[in-house]
């Protein structure tokens, strides 16, 4: 008698089938898709907006230094007083007013410049600012000790050390990054994917317990096979759901797009804006850098070691939930036990980004890719900086055989649960139970 | 083998709490066996322990000649006395994966659900949820779905409540055919007059204790107490009872008649015949009513109860 098979079918089509479920599965995507749309509106209106500064430049020293660009104009006034600048602005709504006095020395002009404006400026605004000025008073203070500006351009040097195995493989500084990435992308999943259907799975768990069919049930089907029956259901709902979500954001994105003529994916900050801008010609090197570093990965080995790592994390925390809706008798127990379970997910995103990038072969960086709770994100980070097979196997294997154990052992409460009649089972009687 | 079910020695504590303690008993094949007992009593437990539900600290449990294995569970048929379904369920989809849960192919379960569904006329229920349903009406699937798989035992827990006085008929006439079919039925309940019309054997549980088991008739002749219910048209009505009470144990009853006699329920001694009784009675006037004091199971229930503690 194989029951796995049917208990899966059954839980999935009762997933997929739930009207809350089919809900949330068309409405998120378009919630998702329409804040995008609007933030992305938003923040083309708020680009849109072109904001005039007058420059009162007493020490004359910054004439047709400021640039316009598409945002920002720059409106000369100089030749008033302060006074009466302060008011012009006022009086013309204009976004601000740049006073750069007359000073003795170059030094005091670092104190001296005020900026007057009705609200405080934006960061970006500023940074475009203060930027001018600095370049051209660095400028002004080579020259004064006598030094050409540009010969000090010229002589400057690009440190990169390259970096080689012993092997003759061309590494550099920022794979270091670029591995840790996979680790941190399974983890971000993972965690998302967790959130998501760990709570699904043990409200799943609970089910029978609330429909009082748990003894019909328990009399038919070993608990185990119940409880993975759930697990790979409930994950078979998840899958489907976002998959739907994916399509659906896709196809959704794209014809908002293409009607509305608003670039979703055009959504930007203003730090990234401003790292753009400051970004130096070497960047096109970090560009290339970045394709011979993927170009080094294992990547057939990580492809292969994501997907299995990611399914045993994720069957292990479910599995966890399971555990969870074994032990207790309603849904309103459940809601502390949330978090604590994610604990050692996070645990092994910040030795991953803080042990593993320091040492990826070192003591605790090994010691976490072994440990099941953390394994998935520390050894995908680790792999990329060269992991034996055996050791990613046997990673591997305790990952799974964790998994089974936790099923197993959620089993066990499962069944001692329902028969306990509220009593508190002794020690003794649990290692009984266990055994049977 | 004429038993179907030994459950020998069997004891089972929860903590402090014993449940059952040494506790045996044989179902036979093809009767119907009354489990009976207060509330509380280690009943439940004893059916989980043979559904395997739960283990047994002490003891052994043989079906049909082999001790109780996993895959025996094909083989009994469980309405449990804490019972539901699916809510979100169809009816004739949670019917047929409870069937194939229980090792039914599809087809087979879809064959047997049709004859189910039209013997008990709820065929139009098929598609409908479970929450639509009310709760007699969804006893009736669940006892389709337990009697489904033509399981050699049947075990039924309070199998009538629920139930309206025509529905709980249908139910018990079915399990009175189930076991003229074949099967062996395990009946626990409250309900003594169902016990009385129903079962062939009976075992009374009491503070987890076995207190009382055996053929219900045998039972019976031991509990009765040669005790007669006798209707007389007195020729002397006035000496009548000190006649009576010269000779016998006697107590006033009442029945129901269509003459204005008197009425008593006299014991004769132990070895006494009953010929001789009628006989004198004859002599003391008409004989109208003469019959003998049969324990009910209800009597026999809480006398045995009561003396047990």
């Amino acid at each position: 008698m194989n029951h796995l098979p049917l208990i899966i079918k059954r839980e999935y089509l009762n997933k997929v089938r739930n009207k809350s479920f089919i809900i949330m599965t068309f409405l998120s995507p378009i919630i998702m898709v329409g804040i995008f749309t609007l933030v992305a509106y938003l923040s083309q209106l708020n680009n849109d907006t072109v904001n005039t500064i007058n420059v009162l430049d007493e020490s004359e020293m910054f004439t047709n230094q400021f640039e316009n660009t598409k945002t920002l104009l720059y409106k000369n006034v100089n030749g008033i007083s302060l006074e009466k600048a302060k008011k012009l602005t006022q009086e013309k709504e204009i976004y601000g007013l740049l006073y750069i006095p007359k000073t003795n020395t170059i030094d005091d002009l670092s104190e001296a410049i005020t900026f007057y404006s009705e609200e405080s400026p934006s960061i970006t605004i500023m940074g475009a600012i203060e930027n001018t000025i600095e370049n051209k008073v660095n400028v002004l203070k080579l020259e004064n000790a006598g030094i050409n500006a540009q010969q000090i351009e010229d002589l400057k040097i690009k440190i990169d050390t390259k970096l080689e195995t012993f092997d003759g493989e061309k590494t550099s500084k920022l794979g270091s990054g670029l591995k840790l990435a996979f680790g941190g992308v399974a983890g971000y999943l993972l965690f998302m994917f967790i959130i998501i259907y760990g709570n699904m799975i043990m409200r799943s768990v609970i089910e029978e317990k609330t429909s009082r069919i748990i003894e019909v049930i328990i009399s038919s089907v070993k608990p185990k096979k119940l409880l993975l029956g759930k697990i790979f259901g409930t994950t078979l709902a998840g899958i489907t759901q976002f998959l739907v979500w994916i399509v659906l954001m896709l196809v959704l994105s794209t014809a908002i797009s293409s009607i509305f003529g608003i670039d979703t994916s055009a959504v930007s900050t203003p730090q990234q804006e401003m790292i753009t801008q400051n970004i130096d010609p070497s960047s096109q090197q970090m560009i290339t850098d970045v394709f011979l570093e993927l170009n080094n990965l294992p990547i057939a080995n990580l492809m292969v070691m994501f997907v299995f790592f990611f399914v045993g994390g994720y069957l292990l925390y479910a599995s966890l939930y399971a555990a969870i809706g074994a032990a207790v008798d309603s849904e309103t127990d459940t809601q502390q036990f949330m978090l604590p379970i994610l604990m050692p997910l996070i645990l092994g995103m910040y030795v991953g980004f803080f042990t593993v990038i320091e040492n990826p072969h070192g003591t605790v960086s090994q010691v976490f890719s072994y440990i099941p709770l953390t394994s998935p994100v520390v050894m995908l980070m680790r792999i990329p900086f060269g992991v034996p097979l055996w050791q990613q196997l046997l990673s591997l294997a305790i990952l799974f055989a964790t998994f089974m154990a936790t099923v197993w052992f959620a089993a066990k409460i499962y069944r001692v649960g329902i028969l306990m009649y509220g009593k508190k089972p002794s020690y003794k009687e649990i290692i009984k139970w266990l055994k049977y | 083998m004429n038993n179907l079910l030994v459950a020998s020695n069997i004891s089972k504590s929860f903590g402090e709490f014993k449940a059952l303690n040494n506790v045996s008993i044989k179902v036979p094949k093809g009767s119907i066996f009354g489990l009976l007992g207060p509330n509380g009593a280690g009943k439940t437990t004893l059916i989980r322990i043979v559904n395997q539900i739960t283990m047994p600290d002490v003891g052994e449990v043989i079906l049909d000649g082999k001790p109780l294995q996993p895959k025996d569970i094909q083989h009994i048929g469980y309405l449990p006395e804490e019972r539901g379904l699916y809510k979100s369920m169809k009816v004739g989809e949670q019917a047929m994966y409870l069937a194939q849960l229980k090792g039914l192919s599809k087809s087979q379960a879809k064959e047997r659900l049709k004859y189910w569904f039209q013997r008990l006329e709820i065929e139009g229920w098929w598609d409908k949820k479970i929450q639509e349903l009310s709760k007699g009406m969804a006893q009736k699937i669940q006892f389709v779905v337990t009697v489904l798989h033509q399981p050699k035992l049947l075990i039924f827990d309070e199998p009538f409540s629920g139930f309206d006085p025509i529905n709980a008929n249908l139910i018990k006439d079915e399990i009175i055919n189930l076991k003229n079919e074949g099967a062996t039925v395990i009946f626990s309940t409250h309900r003594m007059e169902s016990v009385e019309e129903m079962c062939d054997h009976i075992a009374l549980i009491n503070k987890s204790n076995k207190i009382l088991d055996g053929k219900l008739i045998d039972i019976k002749r031991a509990y009765k107490s040669n005790t007669y219910k006798v209707g007389l048209l007195p020729n002397n009505s006035e000496k009548l009872e000190i006649l009576l009470k010269e000779k016998f144990e006697i107590k006033p009853t009442s029945f129901k008649t269509i003459n204005k006699e008197s009425q008593y329920n006299i014991k004769i001694n132990e070895g006494d015949s009953v010929n001789d009784l009628v006989s004198y009675l004859t002599t003391l006037g008409q004989l109208t009513h003469f019959e003998e004091v049969i324990p009910s199971v209800s009597d026999i229930f809480i006398e045995t109860v009561k003396n047990n503690k």
